[in-house]
């Protein structure tokens, strides 16, 4: 069970999907152009995943993983029929941090922008991954579930703590968490895709 | 034999993976590697021999993990003790007859460090404090700090290995594919910063194989003046029927490791999936071969934990704003505790250009160190820039200077025996690059001779302290014309030589040049452009005086330092138009159904340049009072209701909110205490919680209404919101959390608050509260948004 590492380019920023973020449902001129302000400032055009392949069992309340059980109806439902798992953690990097602390003190527009335009990178560099373990899945005639986190449902926020212990995205991508179970840098998804696949999945 | 010289003039040779062997002798996955020690010792044992028997000099122990925030005192000490006498056996059963050493092994905590993170800087020492002690204890050789990808850990590990012994350290960084680490250092700035904490050899491990982290090793060959580390991991892992293989062979693996040797690496070892095999091959590769000799690098350099400023050609500019002298707001900000009005001048400045900041916060008034630790930690988390630590006060230096991300410059020392002894061993311990000003017990001498004799014995005592010329920065201080006429010409004169004879770098803090004379800024930008003449690596100055830029900006694009003239440029295209004050606003008047007024127009569309040109305009004719209520109050108002009836969404809410804050600055401009004081508001993040931007907008639009807010920033003790609340005697509290893991902590507040402060009213707020849940926790007022909040404390203050 081996841990393994990506970095993806991300494709240019969606402003429709900022927007979506940040509230706006009908966007003037300003909205777009504090957006495309935010976008010049954001340097960072990469994120990086880590992620593991794991056979699952899966009962009516608990599914079972190689390096941990957990009881929860929701991700029961979710994996339900499927025989592996891809656990992974993706981030954006710490920049984004920086960038909402810094206009949170001088300009709490461009702070809400940045919060939004983090939640549509973080989404899409999920999105890409995600799409590649589809292909690979399907590929080879499997299919996969959505991904779901700790925290959905009655899937407990502290199964966070067995995540990170499996994948160990502190020292593969420097993603952390906190006491509080907050990750850090704050724009991060772990999340779990159900596999019902014949053979190994190779990714 | 003595490690210290021996790596002078031999290759030194370390151990390579731990945790793909500890599996095959039988590590169930989850269980932690360091118990193994005790569990399984044979087999620990076994594989630190075959580490000596591949020729290597060196293991590291078992304890990649050992930290007591995975373990207990006791159980860590047993861990420790273990481990080292594991490798101990291994060194005495092994036959071969190299030298052999014994390295404790400090992998990172685990944990993030504030304010990113929950970990403070000063626990992290502490936690590995408590495994170096152990370490030193039970008899290791020397210590080595690895894979850490974080710079301010780094950092707190070297510190503690420092302060707790005197055995040689190696520190090794794991760095992403950008050649940085994940928190943004460049190699570059890992050199400035170990090097300035006193590391003994440094270097790269784990990231990639060999091959991808022969960039990173370059980077450090170019700036690093000590040995260089190179353990890299034996490539990428790849999954061979069922079974992890690493994909680059001990043959490869060791013919790179000779490559990164003939580049000038004094020390080589494996990472991840290298095994006593890849070693093995690297020992017979490397037999006979000669390490290149360690050069001396002369960079004098400063950095943040991702920018590094060198003092070389090009002058750099220090902005010299963040300083009480002089002035009544910034003094009245810091008695206040209002830390955000000096980080908005610091990073004003940074937009101006500057490239380091000043930081001088020295008041009677106040705790001095205190205040500086503060405001060097709250810059630091929203401006990337070098910081200049300037005090008179080495204790408040010494605080600033221990939690200081990065390798700082230091104002100052001088040539007073007393100052030297208080500040050198700073210098020496922390690292830094120091302002010298040439003074002594006799004062300022008149003649640049003299100046540059001072000079010469800071430099002579500075070496005493292990601390070279490049790291000293000399200010031969600039004295008013106006008491001398001849002072301008020594201390140029000074400068010149400094530069050319005694090959240092100078800085200088030019205004003081024309002190009594008027129009100031002409001579202080003109004595600026002859200073940088004479070789000036330094201003320290005024980026708000355009004067001072138009010498700088001329200067870089007349001495052949501005490359296509980019900087002068953007520089002259950044400079106001000459042109009649414009307050029409495009389209003010066409919702005439509003019939706004031009200052409205502006709020609503949120344009804070025009807002406050207005509102200059209208003060000159109006009451500021009645620009507030008639003006400002109304507009927000109107943006205020559009946002409750969703017509008006969050951003252009708050970019109205911004305007008008400027617009409301315009007035007290005007009236220094303006008399729209409404009622005091506490506004704190819960403990546990590092979530802000709700907290932020919700106090940006109260201060818009005329409330002053206690912002006690996130992550804040229930204890601490509540004396707060009695010491203001706030009516009104508002608490944000955003997880459901920081919500009992909202809980406990509430509580508090009702028992110490029972009437003040609770507001809360936050993602993952409901009206319910606010009720069921005894909190008088849930707000869903702002706007609300506003609302209700007009509610509450009408009462």
């Amino acid at each position: 069970m081996q841990v393994k590492i990506k970095t993806y380019g991300l494709p240019p920023i969606d402003e429709r999907i900022v927007l979506l973020y940040a509230g706006v449902k009908k966007a003037e001129d300003a909205d777009i152009n504090l957006i495309r302000d935010c976008a010049k400032e954001y340097l960072q055009t990469a994120g990086k995943v880590c992620y593991l392949i794991c056979p699952i069992e899966v009962s009516a309340d608990q599914v079972s993983f190689t390096f941990a059980k957990v009881k929860s109806k929701s991700l029961s439902q979710r994996l339900n029929g499927c025989n592996y798992a891809v656990i992974f953690a993706g981030t954006i990097g710490i920049e984004i941090d920086r960038l909402i602390k810094k206009y949170s003190l001088l300009s709490p527009s461009k702070a809400v922008i940045f919060q939004a335009l983090g939640a549509e990178r973080i989404e899409c560099l999920c999105d890409i991954f995600n799409g590649e373990v589809n292909d690979s899945v399907i590929g080879s005639g499997g299919t996969t579930k959505p991904r779901f986190s700790a925290g959905y449902g009655d899937l407990p926020l502290e199964f966070q703590r067995e995540i990170f212990n499996a994948l160990n995205p502190q020292k593969h991508i420097g993603l952390y968490f906190t006491e509080s179970l907050i990750m850090a840098p704050s724009k991060s998804v772990t999340a779990v895709i159900g596999v019902q696949a014949e053979s190994e999945i190779l990714l | 034999m003595n490690l210290k010289n021996y790596i002078k003039n031999n290759l030194l040779i370390f151990d390579g993976g731990m945790g793909t062997l500890l599996q095959s002798k039988g590590l169930k996955v989850g269980e932690l590697p360091e118990r193994f020690n005790l569990s399984n010792p044979t087999a620990v044992q076994q594989i630190h021999k075959s580490y000596f028997d591949a020729g290597c000099n060196v293991v590291t122990t078992n304890t990649f993990g050992a930290n007591s925030l995975k373990f207990s005192l006791e159980e860590l000490e047993e861990i420790i003790k273990s481990a080292v006498e594991n490798a101990r056996i291994a060194q005495k059963n092994s036959q071969t007859n190299q030298p052999k050493w014994v390295a404790l092994d400090l992998g990172p905590t685990g944990k993030m460090l504030k304010p990113y993170g929950d970990l403070e800087f000063e626990d992290a020492v502490d936690v590995f404090r408590n495994t170096v002690r152990l370490g030193v204890k039970y008899g290791v050789d020397l210590v080595i700090i690895e894979t850490m990808n974080d710079c301010y850990e780094t950092k707190s590990a070297l510190l503690a290995v420092k302060e707790e012994c005197s055995l040689p350290v190696i520190v090794s960084n794991a760095f992403s594919e950008d050649g940085k680490l994940v928190t943004g250092a460049s190699p570059k700035i890992m050199v400035n910063i170990l090097e300035g904490l006193g590391a003994d050899a440094i270097g790269v491990n784990c990231s990639f194989g060999p091959d991808k982290l022969m960039n990173v090793v370059d980077e450090y060959i170019k700036y690093s003046s000590l040995p260089i580390i190179f353990q890299p991991n034996a490539g990428m892992p790849k999954v061979v029927n069922g079974k992890t293989e690493y994909d680059v062979s001990p043959k490869d693996f060791a013919v790179s490791a000779l490559q990164a040797v003939q580049k000038g690496v004094k020390i080589v070892g494996g990472c991840c999936g290298t095994t006593p095999d890849h070693l093995k091959a690297v020992c017979e590769i490397l037999k006979g071969v000669k390490p290149l000799k360690t050069t001396k690098k002369n960079y004098s350099t400063v950095t943040s934990f991702v920018k590094a400023v060198d003092f070389e050609k090009t002058p750099v500019l220090i902005g010299e704003r963040i300083n009480p002298t002089g002035k009544k707001k910034f003094k009245e900000a810091l008695k206040n505790q209002d830390i955000d009005y000096v980080l908005k001048e610091g990073i004003s400045q940074q937009e101006k250009g500057v490239h380091i900041l000043d930081v001088n916060v020295g008041l009677p008034e106040i705790d001095e160190g205190a205040m500086l630790e503060k405001v060097v930690l709250s810059l630091q988390e929203v401006c990337d820039l070098p910081l200049q630590i300037d005090t008179s006060n080495p204790v408040a230096m010494e605080r600033a200077l221990r939690l200081y991300n990065g390798k700082a410059m230091i104002n100052s020392v001088s040539g007073k025996e007393e100052s030297m002894q208080a500040v050198f061993p700073l210098v020496k311990k922390y690292g830094g690059v120091v302002v010298c000003l040439t003074l002594d017990e006799n004062g300022i001498p008149p003649t640049a001779t003299e100046r540059v004799e001072i000079a010469k014995k800071i430099i002579g005592v500075a070496k005493s302290y292990g601390i070279d010329k490049k790291n000293l920065i000399f200010d031969p201080l600039a004295l008013t014309i106006s008491a001398d006429k001849n002072s301008a010409k020594e201390t140029l004169k000074a400068v010149k030589i400094i530069s050319e004879k005694l090959k240092c770098k100078t800085s200088l803090g030019v205004s003081n040049v024309s002190f009594g004379l008027p129009s100031r800024e002409i001579i202080n930008s003109n004595f600026f452009t002859m200073a940088l003449n004479c070789g000036l690596s330094a201003g320290i100055m005024n980026p708000y005086a355009e004067d001072m830029l138009k010498s700088y900006y001329s200067y870089l694009a007349l001495s052949g330092l501005d490359e296509s003239f980019d900087g002068y440029i953007n520089f002259a295209n950044s400079l106001p138009k000459k042109e009649v004050v414009e307050v029409k606003i495009e389209g003010g008047s066409k919702d005439k159904s509003l019939e706004k007024s031009e200052l409205q127009t502006a709020i609503i569309k949120g344009l804070k340049n025009q807002a406050y040109k207005i509102t200059k305009e209208l003060l000159k004719n109006q009451k500021p009072l009645d620009i507030i209520n008639g003006e400002i109050i109304p507009a927000l108002d109107y943006v205020g209701v559009g946002f409750e009836n969703k017509t008006v969404y969050l951003p252009s809410l708050l970019m109205s909110a911004e305007a008008s804050k400027v617009a409301f600055d315009a007035v007290k401009e005007e009236v220094s205490s303006s008399n729209q004081n409404k009622g005091v508001f506490v506004l704190a993040t819960v403990k546990g919680d590092i979530h802000d931007i709700g907290k932020n907008i919700v106090k940006l639009l109260l201060e818009n209404y005329g409330y002053k807010v206690i912002d006690l920033g996130r992550d804040v003790e229930p204890k601490f919101i509540v004396d707060a609340v009695v010491k203001y005697q706030a009516p009104m509290v508002g608490l944000s959390a955003l997880m459901t893991t920081t919500v009992p902590y909202m809980q406990q507040t509430v509580k508090l608050i009702k028992e110490l402060a029972p009437w003040c009213k609770t507001i809360v707020g936050g993602a993952v509260l409901t009206e319910d849940y606010a009720k069921s926790i005894g909190a008088d007022k849930y707000c869903k948004d702002a706007m609300e909040a506003v609302r209700y404390a007009e509610i509450v203050t009408n009462k």
